[in-house]
């Protein structure tokens, strides 16, 4: 049985690698983009191996899903079939780099070779103070109590990555031909799925894998199906609504930050008893606010401006 | 050699070859998916050395910040393609640095740095 | 291992060379609307297999009907996804093939 599973890591490894490879190498860049979902795919296999499934589930839908989805669409507006490499002729330069790498990977493999094989991690620290976190799930109580802190900064980088694409312009429509009667259908049936989906993904964050980001991802995931679609949002809410939907999680997640601090408290420290109530409302919105997030990411840029558009709180 | 070292030492490979597609390819867009290769590289290490913890669960914490670095990676990716959209509709081109040099060969004259030029002006 | 595991694990197997068939037939066949039809169809049968092998053993309700709602969304994502590529191709004007 044993055997069996190593065998199985070993094809799963060469996989892995062959098509980190290729999809770096291949000239198409269309091909490349397909390797590369396959390859975050056969990663979040890899990451249930490791017995990490609320990795696994935000691999595959956002390493592999959105960020898929992102680059096809990138593909899309860089236009034409430019993707033929023209290697770059320095084969000096590129020896250069090549050898570089190599003692780069002798490097990191040193280092990894001479970790000591029993770590401790802070696996003891986590578990002997689960009962304080107000949930059971010890990934979502890291990332939302003992390290809320990076979750915090986590939705700021989020933030400002829209900021980013915002200031660089209004999004594109995706030049696409009309959906067929069959993708319209496929997404009225869809849509109900994945927001029940993504809230019981929320939910069972508490107790099992799953959390505000994952329930996050599979949201954004209608969204990007929407867009893709062809469906237009509703003018009324790309105003006020959508940039008040986009600040919430950030905004939340540090008015409570701040809240709870005082006393003896610091910042973030939930005071006891509050733990799950806290978690649970900070998680409720961060989902929201991610979906939103990664949806407005994906339409590439500020809502245009059209003359339908909500003539309040347009603030440009 | 165990299973932990194993995934361990194959994210530290995958994590050197997309940094090394991330310094030879010139397409905006290949530079993009090199340093996801990259950074899933780092992650699949995370992972490998949580689950060498000893006892029966892995180690929460890496998977934390491995979830954080999901998220933070597709929020810079889509800025990065943003970026990537924007600079080829204003200058037309797929690269930074001497692609020109490439471009002149092929067709002389500014045609294609000015048909660019022209779109962006519709689009704005 | 109790009578139902192996029971599931027969249907498993019986899944695998569904699976063999589409691959071998995403490889061999000549053009893009054949390939479509291996993929599709064996992938359809062998998942139905595997989910009702799996479905066997674990014999519980809640497992059970998760494993039907992933074969069904996986039935519908996938037809609609072979509906669009064909589509995208034929309006790209690619003929398909024929013996000749």
């Amino acid at each position: 049985m044993i055997s069996a599973l190593s065998l199985f890591d070993l094809v799963l490894i060469i996989l892995l690698l062959w098509l980190a490879w290729h999809l770096l190498s291949a000239r198409d860049l269309f091909r490349a983009t397909v390797l590369f979902i396959t390859y975050g795919l056969l990663m979040s296999l890899a990451w249930v191996r490791l017995k990490a499934p609320d990795v696994a589930l935000a691999e595959a839908a956002i390493g592999a899903g959105i960020t898929g989805a992102l680059v096809l669409v990138a593909l899309g507006r860089f236009g034409e079939a430019e993707s033929d490499e023209a290697e770059p002729g320095s084969l000096w330069l590129r020896g250069l780099v090549a050898s570089a790498a190599l003692g780069l990977f002798a490097l990191l493999g040193w280092a990894v070779w001479s970790l000591p094989t029993e770590m401790a991690g802070l696996k003891a620290q986590v578990f002997e103070r689960m009962g304080e976190s107000g949930v059971e799930n010890p990934v979502t109580g890291v990332l939302l109590n003992f390290r809320a802190w990076d979750t915090l900064l986590e939705m700021a980088v989020l933030f400002l990555a829209v900021l980013g694409a915002w200031s660089l312009g209004e999004a594109e429509e995706p030049s696409m031909p009309a959906p067929g009667e069959s993708l319209l259908a496929l997404v009225r049936l869809l849509i109900p799925l994945i927001v029940l989906v993504s809230g019981y993904l929320l939910w069972l964050g508490e107790t099992a894998p799953g959390g505000a980001f994952q329930g996050g991802a599979v949201l954004a995931s209608g969204f990007v199906l929407l867009l893709l679609a062809g469906v237009r949002p509703i003018p009324s809410l790309m105003g006020w609504p959508l940039r008040a939907a986009l600040g919430s999680g950030f905004a939340l997640f540090l008015v409570v930050a701040v809240a709870v601090t005082g006393g003896s408290r610091m910042l973030l420290e939930y005071p006891p008893g509050w733990e799950k109530g806290l978690i649970l409302l900070i998680e409720g919105v961060l989902t929201l606010a991610i979906a939103v997030t990664l949806g407005v990411l994906f339409a590439g840029g500020r809502p245009p401006a059209s003359p339908g558009a909500g003539k309040r709180g347009e603030k440009r | 050699m165990n299973i932990v070292l194993l995934y361990a030492l194959t994210g530290c490979a995958i994590f050197t070859v997309g940094l090394y597609a991330l310094f030879t390819r010139r397409h905006l867009l290949r530079k993009v998916l090199a340093a996801n290769v990259a950074g899933s590289g780092l992650f699949l290490v995370f992972i490998a050395i949580a689950y060498g913890t000893p006892g029966e669960r892995p180690d929460p914490v890496p998977h934390a910040m491995v979830l954080t670095g999901i998220v933070v990676a597709v929020s810079a990716t889509a800025l990065a393609l943003v970026l990537a959209v924007r600079f080829r509709a204003v200058t037309g081109r797929t690269s930074f640095g001497e692609e020109e040099e490439a471009k002149r060969d092929e067709e002389p004259g500014a045609s294609s740095v000015k048909a660019p030029d022209d779109k962006d002006g519709e689009g704005t | 291992m109790p009578l139902n595991e192996w029971i599931g694990l027969l249907f498993i197997l019986a899944a695998a060379p569904f699976f063999l068939a589409g691959s071998v037939g995403l490889l061999r066949f000549p053009d893009l609307y054949c390939r479509l039809h291996a993929l599709t169809k064996a992938d359809n049968i062998g998942l139905g297999l595997l989910i009702l092998g799996l479905m066997i053993q674990s014999l519980s309700l809640a497992d059970f009907l998760k494993l039907l709602l992933i074969w069904l969304l996986v039935l519908l994502a996938g037809s609609t996804a072979a509906h669009l590529v064909a589509r995208s191709a034929l309006r790209q004007g690619r003929k398909p093939w024929e013996r000749r």
